[in-house]
């Protein structure tokens, strides 16, 4: 753990009541997970209980307790993505790397996630990997993005990553 | 830049703004909200940019990027103004064409304009679009020409002239008698009128009082909160300070989702920027009022948008409600008076102060004033986010608006209230959209998600996925709707896998009534509305389910096949390549088949398919 990391980001909301979240949201951003020793050290410096701190790891969908992967891949089952078949984009990632939601592969290059809407609705069903939104998705097309992602990771070639247009 | 103290010091800025624009510059609106991102308008607008500067036209035209114009099915979009030239699909290609004929020479490029349906006439103009021509867009209608990260573009076009009026010509209780007279209720779906709110909270006992404006726009299939905030965050901030003014707040605070990271960051922009032209900070405008924002990113739990649990969020717990025996305009935030209102409300408020309560109160039906936005999203051809006047048919709506269903597909219900709401059916068409009309067929306005649905939906699989993410998203503190609601998911479940029985829906019907009488906070409490609409306007689909064992429309897999129809299937191999479980076979050039013991029901055989020669049975 990077002591001074974490003191800086402390630092950002001293003074505040309420920072415990946007604290352990910043760490999140940080290590795309919430290690232990961090957490430990946060209960520490704000003075809460380490139980309160889980309570809010587990409660809220943004933070995760286990290391992410490399590439994260959302898939939005919003209503809209939903009657337009984005459950079936899902089941193909699943199919593809061998997790369910919400897991990550064993090597950790890529964690699937479904959410809730990601209130780009015209482009159903929407998948994002990386922040690169890929809109009007099928099976086959998930299923083509996929092996290209596994590719480039085999090539030692980041290119989805490099390309990605963050939105 | 000089912060701006007195109301006079602002007129005159804004005066300047406008003569600044007045030497005929051409403006090139390029729309950034996300859907057009997605599609590259990034790089459009980038490409423009290069191409003005390239043939050094910057003193006479500029590119304006912009939040969400709606139209996002047709993205990326960009419009020539003044004129209203409206291109659509723009690619970064097209920059050069665009610069040198539209925008100075006047000639249109007809590849880019919109083609009408159906007509096949092409449309020049954006007021012309037959999408914008029936809405009445006065709350979203300036994303598409301001710069949402340049406060100067909000100020130029009336931005910020309703706060001057209200801190320094009126009394807080006039303006909450304005809010109050102009009909204006919650737009967050509660439908609570406005100005009683902001009331009760002003003659609350205790201090500090909050403002909060609620951006945790968890509803699936809705994005209205999202545009407004990336496209015209100022009209937000001036809604609050008007708000602030009245109840007599000096902090207030706005919790967006964190699945939101650009309406985060435009926010960030605006209060900065706010801040510095004196409009948000100590003695805003010299009025004495001193008013700051700050932004909470939300944790991404819907319950979060229920407000006694939004508040426990801020203050740094679980989101967890409370009941509300206690109003949390008495005690809120940190147990203080805590007046919260949603995104659209706010934006509402400068328009009132502006144009006045009685014009408002002339635009919607009766009951219910104003316009509402709407997410026109789903099986409909023209998705995007619309603005109607209260009182629009759904016919309008869906068919003149939003141009009917894809690929002549029959229309099957519109859902809206989002897991709240209910699915209204087609005997409904004709509808009118206002708070009231929407409950009496048991749905709800909700906040402004509408999601059509066509015969390929099928209804209980819609009731088992509400349930699903209602079951997921229920905090836990309560029995009924961490305990009922799961049992409910788990009963549609068995009926979608062809488990189910006849008294499930009998007994879907008696726990809904408990969850509904029981729950504590409204996530329980309308939780089972999905459930409860479906099964009264498509209670055949329900049947089908149970004692024949089929989906009608071809959704829940236990209950589906796939199939090669031998008359279109030409043999060209490509479903057999694409199968993952190689469950197809046949010879080159000759019919394929499945074999059903194989197949998964991936669906990929379907979309791989050129001659539509595989169908669900």
């Amino acid at each position: 753990m990077n002591e001074e990391k974490i003191k800086e980001i402390l630092n950002r909301y001293k003074n505040e009541s309420g920072a415990l979240i946007p604290v352990m949201q910043d760490i999140q951003v940080e290590y795309r997970y919430l290690p232990k020793e961090t957490l430990l050290f946060v209960a520490r410096e704000l003075k809460v209980p380490l139980s309160r701190i889980y309570s809010i790891a587990n409660f809220y969908n943004a933070f995760s307790l286990k290391p992410k992967g490399e590439h994260l891949i959302s898939v939005c089952l919003g209503t809209a993505c939903h009657v337009r078949g984005g459950k079936r984009i899902a089941e193909e990632v699943e199919r593809t790397l061998n997790i369910k939601s919400g897991e990550t592969t064993p090597d950790l290059n890529f964690t699937l996630e479904t959410v809730n809407c990601l209130g780009a609705c015209a482009l159903g069903p929407v998948v994002v990997v990386d922040g690169h939104y890929h809109g009007q998705m099928t099976s086959l097309k998930m299923k083509k993005l996929l092996s290209k992602l596994i590719e480039s990771k085999g090539n030692g070639k980041d290119e989805e990553n490099n390309n990605s247009r963050r939105t | 830049m000089k912060k701006i103290t007195t109301p006079e010091e602002l007129d005159s800025f804004r005066k300047s703004l406008l003569e600044k624009e007045k030497s005929g510059m051409v403006y090139v609106s390029v729309c950034l909200g996300t859907g057009c991102q997605a599609y590259g308008s990034k790089n459009v607008a980038e490409s423009l940019k290069q191409e003005i500067e390239k043939q050094r036209l910057s003193e006479k035209v500029k590119i304006k990027t912009t939040g969400c114009h709606g139209f996002c099915e047709r993205g990326p979009i960009v419009v020539i103004r003044p004129t209203g030239i409206f291109y659509q699909k723009v690619k970064p290609e097209d920059a050069h064409e665009i610069v040198n004929r539209t925008v100075m020479n006047g000639e249109l490029i007809e590849h880019l304009l919109y083609v009408e349906p159906g007509t096949e006439k092409k449309v020049i103009y954006e007021k012309d679009v037959p999408f914008y021509k029936k809405q009445n867009r006065i709350v979203s209608g300036n994303n598409g020409s301001i710069d949402p990260a340049d406060i100067e573009d909000y100020i130029r076009i009336g931005g910020y002239s309703a706060l001057p009026k209200t801190l320094f010509k009126m009394s807080p209780e006039e303006i909450i008698e304005e809010i109050k007279k102009s009909g204006l209720m919650g737009r967050g779906g509660g439908g609570f009128p406005t100005g009683v709110k902001w009331e009760s909270c002003r003659e609350a006992h205790g201090e500090p009082k909050y403002v909060l404006c609620n951006a945790e726009e968890g509803n699936p299939g809705a994005f209205m909160d999202r545009s407004l905030l990336e496209g015209n965050p100022h009209s937000v901030l001036e809604g609050m300070i008007i708000g602030a003014y009245a109840i007599g707040s000096n902090e207030g605070y706005i919790y967006v989702r964190m699945e939101y990271p650009l309406a985060v960051e435009r926010l960030k922009i605006a209060i900065a920027q706010a801040e510095e032209y004196g409009l948000l900070g100590k003695n805003i405008l010299g009025s004495g009022l001193d008013f700051t924002i700050k932004i909470n990113r939300g944790g991404g739990a819907f319950v979060c948008g229920e407000s006694t649990a939004l508040m426990a969020s801020i203050e740094g717990k679980v989101g967890e409600p409370r009941t509300k025996y206690i109003h949390t305009v008495e005690s809120g935030l940190w147990e203080k008076p805590s007046n919260l209102n949603n995104v659209k409300t706010w934006a509402n408020v400068p328009l009132i102060i502006n144009k006045g309560a009685e014009w408002y109160s002339k635009i919607g039906t009766t009951k219910s004033k104003g316009t509402k936005i709407f997410s026109l999203v789903g099986k409909i051809n023209n998705t995007g986010l619309i603005e109607i006047p209260m009182g629009m048919t759904l016919r309008e709506i869906i068919y003149d608006i939003g141009g009917g269903i894809p690929g002549g597909k029959k229309f099957k219900a519109v859902q809206t209230g989002g897991p709240s709401g209910g699915c209204i059916p087609e005997e409904f068409i004709d509808l009118r959209v206002d708070y009231d009309e929407l409950t009496k067929v048991g749905s709800m306005m909700g906040s402004g998600g509408m999601i059509v649905m066509d015969e390929n939906t099928c209804m209980v699989d819609i009731a088992k996925y509400f349930l699903t993410f209602l079951a997921d998203e229920s905090c836990g503190k309560c029995v009924p709707c961490r305990e009922g609601v799961y049992r409910m998911l788990k009963i549609v479940t068995a009926i979608t896998e062809g488990k189910g029985k006849e008294e499930d829906i009998p007994l879907l019907e008696e726990l809904s009534k408990t969850i509904v009488d029981t729950s504590l906070c409204a996530l329980g409490g309308t939780a089972p509305n999905p459930v409860m609409s479906t099964i009264k306007y498509f209670k055949n689909e329900y049947e089908a389910h149970i004692k024949e064992k089929k989906c009608p429309a071809g959704v829940c897999k236990a209950l589906i096949r796939y199939e090669i129809l031998a008359d279109k299937c030409t043999g060209c191999g490509a479903c057999l390549k694409s199968c993952p479980q190689e469950a197809i076979s046949g010879e080159k050039k000759k019919v394929h088949k499945i074999t059903q013991e194989k197949c998964i029901k991936c669906g990929i055989c379907m979309d791989t398919c050129k001659f539509e020669a595989i169908r669900i049975l």
